[in-house]
């Protein structure tokens, strides 16, 4: 792995006041975005404006497409163009870049997407948020692969974790998503951006062999092949469909069990090095909320009210969401009396960490179906129970 | 074609090819490897710089081409091939980004993107063998059916109307419309290396036969007979008002080049109005600007 410095041209150090969705276009130019293709839709569109607005300064293309099936389409040819890419959408945007998601995975192509989700299903609420994309970005495009996904809490996290995506995005030749909400998106922080040597850029695993020789689907040691792009005379085959190490398909069992083992493996076997979590009193917990983005904001003030009411309380907050924290699940639901999970969606995350759980302590979820943040009583309510 | 490849009896194309992937997945009888032909021959003639030349395609018989001609090739998504190419294109505005995909492909499930990177003009040669129909699934009735034709999912014959390709590229924005069978090999050739030298959006529709599921269905006979029904209901219209280029069942093809016509592609007009607005500040954006 390659470490570079920003490039200074697209990093605008200082401190600002931003909202998320305008954090996130910064934090993706800090990091060499250089293309960006997307579609309007409510709550991300300040993103792509954002975008619109700075790339023709910083020397880039920025296209608004005709829909989100083709932003993420044009990110994919982009991104074997050569350049760092980007796309910000919502609930029914994203539903349309599913199929594409599987195309970048099974190419494994790196790019990145934010989601600034809002709540669903349908139209749903488009100006109001919601977590109820946490279970798609993971399963929503068919046959089996792996993401990573991370969750900001604040506008200076948008900031940090587009960053994260891209260089995990380039480490991994995988698609990362950035699962903000409409909350964090539309919430004005200050961000300070630090000077541009003092962000640290992944360069792009770039193939320096001899131009017959190339494979691009031949894993290295560290399971991650090697990239070339378009344009730079190695005439290599990338398709969709079950391929060996040259890129060319084969339609059978065999090359299917190779194939998709290792999109799967490639991230779960690094899930250690991927994974960030930010805990707190977890030690000595009897219980512990599990909570990522703005509804661990929410979640800090009913633990505040349990502290004090005498319930042992400790937090997760889950900064990378997939791939899931599984062993540190595993190990505190030994120790724990249980696990509590509120998240603005009717249940989506908490049933993964029941599954980490594996019977040793329960997972109460505390649903929200979108609209608005959780009450932080309800929160308290449900650990106040949980620890009877 | 070099002295010690022709005594081994190699065929001129054969660079062009990935060899190792031959013999292809395509039915006797069918034309899209004569298309493919025609397009290596043009690859061949025009000179271009091979490196920096690209080949995307979405999916469908026609789909299958990426993988067989030996550039740097992207087997894409069904209807997508045409986004992908303009990803491509923009990150990279020196390559010459080919989509090659059929009209399921391009016109069925593809359109919207169609016609949109028709409209911003976008510097892409676009490749659209159209044999009638859904070839790759069983023979279904596609955009392009002509009327009364019959297909798997039109049993009773098709009563929708058809879309007229060259008329929709040109009302979209194309400045390149050309309309050929397969069996104007030469022709297909010359105006695929006429897309190659120039930049714009070219369109290229190339009637092809669908020997085991549209004439089969239809009893049109083999290869030969449809080739043989290009042969005569075929009539060269260079400059035909594209309005008139509709195709009936077993009607006549107008065939020819149709539009070539010089204007400012996306590129050219994003810098130009860029710099024109935003002056020093603005970072022009890759070399395909004057």
């Amino acid at each position: 792995m390659k470490k570079v410095k920003a490039d200074p041209k697209g990093v605008l150090t200082g401190a600002h006041y931003l909202d998320g969705d305008h954090a996130l276009a910064e934090g993706a130019l800090a990091a060499g975005c250089r293309f960006f293709a997307g579609y309007p839709i409510t709550p991300s569109t300040e993103t792509a404006e954002r975008f619109a607005e700075r790339i023709p300064k910083v020397g880039g293309v920025f296209i608004q497409m005709e829909d989100e099936l083709a932003s993420i389409a044009a990110l994919i040819g982009a991104a074997w163009g050569g350049k760092k890419v980007m796309t910000v959408t919502s609930g029914p945007g994203f539903s349309l870049m599913m199929e594409n998601i599987g195309l970048a995975c099974m190419l494994e192509t790196p790019l990145v997407i934010a989601n600034v989700q809002r709540g669903g299903p349908s139209t749903g609420l488009p100006t109001l948020t919601g977590q109820q994309d946490m279970m798609q970005v993971k399963w929503g495009s068919h046959g089996d692969y792996e993401i990573i996904a991370l969750s900001p809490d604040s506008p200076q996290e948008c900031f940090d974790l587009c960053i994260e995506a891209f260089n995990l995005s380039e480490i991994y030749r995988v698609p990362s998503f950035v699962m903000t909400d409409e909350c964090v998106g539309h919430m004005h922080e200050k961000v300070v951006i630090p000077p541009a040597e003092e962000i640290e850029l992944v360069e792009r695993k770039w193939y320096k062999g001899p131009k017959d020789k190339y494979l691009p689907f031949k894993p290295d040691e560290d399971m991650i092949p090697f990239m070339v792009k378009v344009g730079d005379g190695y005439h290599f085959h990338v398709t969709g469909l079950t391929h060996d190490e040259r890129g060319y398909p084969v339609i059978n069992a065999e090359c299917q069990n190779v194939c998709v083992p290792h999109l799967v493996d490639k991230i779960n076997m690094n899930a250690d090095k991927i994974i960030k979590l930010e805990e707190d009193e977890t030690d000595n917990a009897e219980i512990i909320v599990i909570s990522y983005g703005i509804t661990s904001r929410v979640t800090t003030r009913a633990v505040r009210k349990a502290r004090k009411a005498g319930i042992k309380v400790g937090t997760i907050r889950l900064i990378t969401v997939w791939p899931f924290p599984e062993k540190r699940i595993k190990e505190l639901a030994k120790k724990i009396k249980a696990f509590v999970v509120p998240e603005i969606n009717y249940g989506q995350v908490v049933y993964e960490v029941e599954r980490c759980a594996f019977g040793q302590a329960p997972a109460i979820r505390v649903p929200h179906c979108g609209g608005w943040v959780h009450d932080p009583e309800d929160i308290f309510k449900a650990i106040k129970e949980a620890s009877k | 074609m070099k002295e010690e490849d022709r005594r081994e009896g190699k065929n001129p194309i054969e660079n062009l090819l990935r060899m190792d992937r031959i013999p292809h997945i395509w039915c006797p009888g069918c034309g899209i490897g004569v298309v493919v032909t025609s397009f290596a021959e043009a690859l061949r003639k025009s000179e271009i710089d091979l490196d920096k030349t690209a080949i995307i395609s979405g999916i469908g018989c026609t789909g299958r081409v990426a993988g067989y001609v030996k550039l740097d090739s992207i087997h894409t998504t069904h209807g997508r091939a045409v986004p992908v190419a303009t990803g491509l294109k923009l990150a990279n505005p020196e390559l010459k980004v080919v989509v090659f995909s059929g009209d399921g492909d391009i016109a069925g499930i593809g359109g919207n993107h169609f016609i949109h990177a028709a409209r911003r003009n976008m510097d892409l040669v676009i490749i659209c063998v159209n044999n009638f129909n859904y070839a790759m699934t069983g023979g279904q009735v596609a955009a392009t059916t002509p009327i009364s034709a019959n297909a798997s999912t039109a049993p009773f014959g098709n009563f929708e109307y058809p879309f007229n390709l060259p008329y929709l590229a040109e009302a979209s924005g194309a400045t390149y419309v050309a309309r050929w069978t397969a069996l104007h090999l030469r022709r297909v050739t010359k105006s695929v290396q006429e897309a190659l030298g120039r930049r714009g959006f070219s369109f290229i529709e190339v009637i092809t036969p669908c020997v085991t599921l549209y004439a089969r269905r239809n009893r049109l006979g083999d290869g030969l007979n449809l080739l043989k029904y290009y042969y005569e209901k075929s009539e060269i219209q260079h400059g035909a008002d594209t309005k008139t280029l509709d195709i009936s069942y077993q009607g006549k093809l107008i065939v020819g080049k149709f539009v070539d016509k010089d204007k400012p592609t996306f590129l050219d007009c994003m810098n130009e109005h860029l710099g024109k607005v935003l002056g020093d500040k603005y970072e022009p954006y890759g070399g395909n600007h004057d």
